[in-house]
């Protein structure tokens, strides 16, 4: 087995590392994406589904999943969609500006679970972001798996993001990708309609498949009651929470919910671990 | 001349006819009949009698909706073993909506005067088809409620402002 660089903590990780941007890529509108190097000019080693708390000095600091490919450690990549003060003065950053990255944080994805498994992976706009690092290992690795199928839900045809990418892997013999668009122009030829379809549509084997879904709360139980009904059990599930962070590292409370903490415990969890918070409301 | 024998096959081979009684299946092949459409041909159309319904064999149709003054919008493309068009079951009997050849589709097509009369006059035939219409509709109902969810808690990105 080929490994991935083992990722190494850097000194103090409340000091952010000054980054500079080398490119911005427009996804879609208020989708961006960048790449940064290092400007100290050290590699940065991470696990798919791992994330930065990210500053723009003056402006603020958030948690950012890392959408790069952990083989290419001299490259970090962030996609952020613009949603509110930070996120939208980000959005506002042209190559040569300088931001800080804390990090890597985070439980990644358990790639090992997934070893002689098929594969799916199910997500919808902005959560490719947090897989696509798995995606590209998983293809990396790719004779450790059985059949990979991707699952990708967007609002609209204009909607869709990393669409280089997702050419790419429908290009592949060896990967089944199912593209579905909520609504879409007369004429369209793709799939319309909910990712719950598209998981209907795949041709996996249940019992013999590791999910990993990357969807809104709200989306991500109806992922994996769909899941359910092809015959994957919630014990073969991966999914990601998302809550406010402030540390990144277990200090100060902001992600706690009971005794975990999930800037360090999480993002990643195995569905049956916090089943039971989906049915706490307003949790 | 009509081939029910080959029809009941084929019937028998959609998912929709799982496991269906020989006998219900047979009187169901009596008004049933192969249709073949062509890309960007309709199916059926808003307004007009629904007069039949159909289970897909191969192929991809899309259900369009019109939108006055607008190009229509496809709202939901159903594919090979799918059944659709619930409007035959509900006076006033009209198809609220379009269905369109995405590619060449070949379907079942069910005449639903000829299943209508049928039902009437054999209620267990009515009760046959409600069980397994029903759940189709409501999973089609509850995935149309999470598509609701997910474009309202989704947040819109904002867009970038024109630099200068
Ligand atoms: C572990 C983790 C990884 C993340 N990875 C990414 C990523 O790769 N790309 C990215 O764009 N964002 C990601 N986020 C979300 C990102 O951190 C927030 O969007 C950001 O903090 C918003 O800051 P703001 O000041 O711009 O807006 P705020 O004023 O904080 O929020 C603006 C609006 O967006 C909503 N919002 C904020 N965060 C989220 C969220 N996580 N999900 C849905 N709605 C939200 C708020 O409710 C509010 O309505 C991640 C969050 C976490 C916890
Ligand atoms: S963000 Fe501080 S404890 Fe998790």
């Amino acid at each position: 087995m080929d490994a991935m660089p083992a990722p190494v903590r850097h000194a103090d990780p409340m000091v952010p590392r000054p980054f500079r941007i080398t490119r911005v890529i427009r996804e879609i509108d208020g989708v961006f994406t960048w790449r940064l190097a290092a400007v100290d000019g050290a590699p940065f080693d991470f696990r798919p589904g791992q994330f930065n708390m990210v500053t723009q000095f003056g402006v603020g600091e958030i948690p950012v999943s890392i959408s790069g490919d952990c083989r290419r450690p001299e490259t970090l990549v962030h996609t952020i969609r613009a949603v509110g003060p930070v996120t939208e003065a980000m959005q506002g950053l042209r190559a040569g500006a300088i931001v800080g990255i804390r990090g890597p944080f985070g439980r990644p994805w358990p790639i090992d679970a997934a070893i002689g498994s098929d594969v799916i992976f199910v997500t919808s706009t902005i959560g490719l972001a947090p897989l696509r690092p798995l995606i590209l290992e998983v293809l990396h690795r790719r004779q450790d798996f059985g059949k990979v199928v991707i699952c990708y839900g967007t609002r609209g045809i204009h909607d869709i993001m990393f669409e280089e990418d997702l050419h790419a892997w429908r290009a592949r013999f060896d990967t089944n990708v199912h593209l579905t668009v909520h609504s879409a122009p007369s004429g369209y030829r793709g799939r319309v309609g909910g990712v719950a379809a598209a998981i209907h549509a795949a041709r996996i084997d249940g019992p013999a498949t590791v999910a990993f879904v990357c969807r809104s709360e709200a989306l991500t139980r109806q992922a994996v009651n769909t899941l359910g009904e092809r015959g994957v059990t919630p014990d073969r599930v991966w999914v990601t929470l998302e809550r406010n962070m402030k540390c990144g590292i277990g200090l100060c409370g902001h992600c706690q919910f009971g005794p975990s903490f999930m800037c360090k415990d999480g993002p990643v969890y195995r569905f049956d671990e916090i089943e039971a918070l989906y049915s706490v409301r307003e949790f | 001349m009509v081939n029910i024998v080959g029809l009941e096959d084929t019937l028998a081979a959609h998912p929709f006819a799982a496991d269906m009684d020989p006998d219900v299946l047979r009187t169901i092949a009596g008004c049933c009949s192969n249709a073949i459409y062509h890309p960007g041909d309709y199916l059926f159309r808003e307004g007009e009698p629904a007069d039949a319904f159909f289970l897909i064999r191969h192929g991809q149709v899309a259900l369009e909706i019109h939108v006055p003054q607008g190009a229509p919008i496809v709202v939901e493309t159903l594919e090979d073993g799918e059944i659709f068009g619930w409007s035959w079951m509900l006076a006033p009997y009209t198809w609220s909506n379009d269905a369109r050849a995405n590619d060449q589709v070949r379907v079942l097509k069910l005449d639903a005067t000829c299943l209508r009369r049928k039902m009437e006059a054999d209620r267990a035939l009515g009760y046959e088809l409600y069980r397994r219409f029903l759940p189709v509709m409501a999973q089609r109902l509850a995935s149309s409620r999470m598509r609701i969810v997910e474009l309202a808690t989704e947040p819109r990105p904002i867009r970038a402002r024109p630099k200068g």
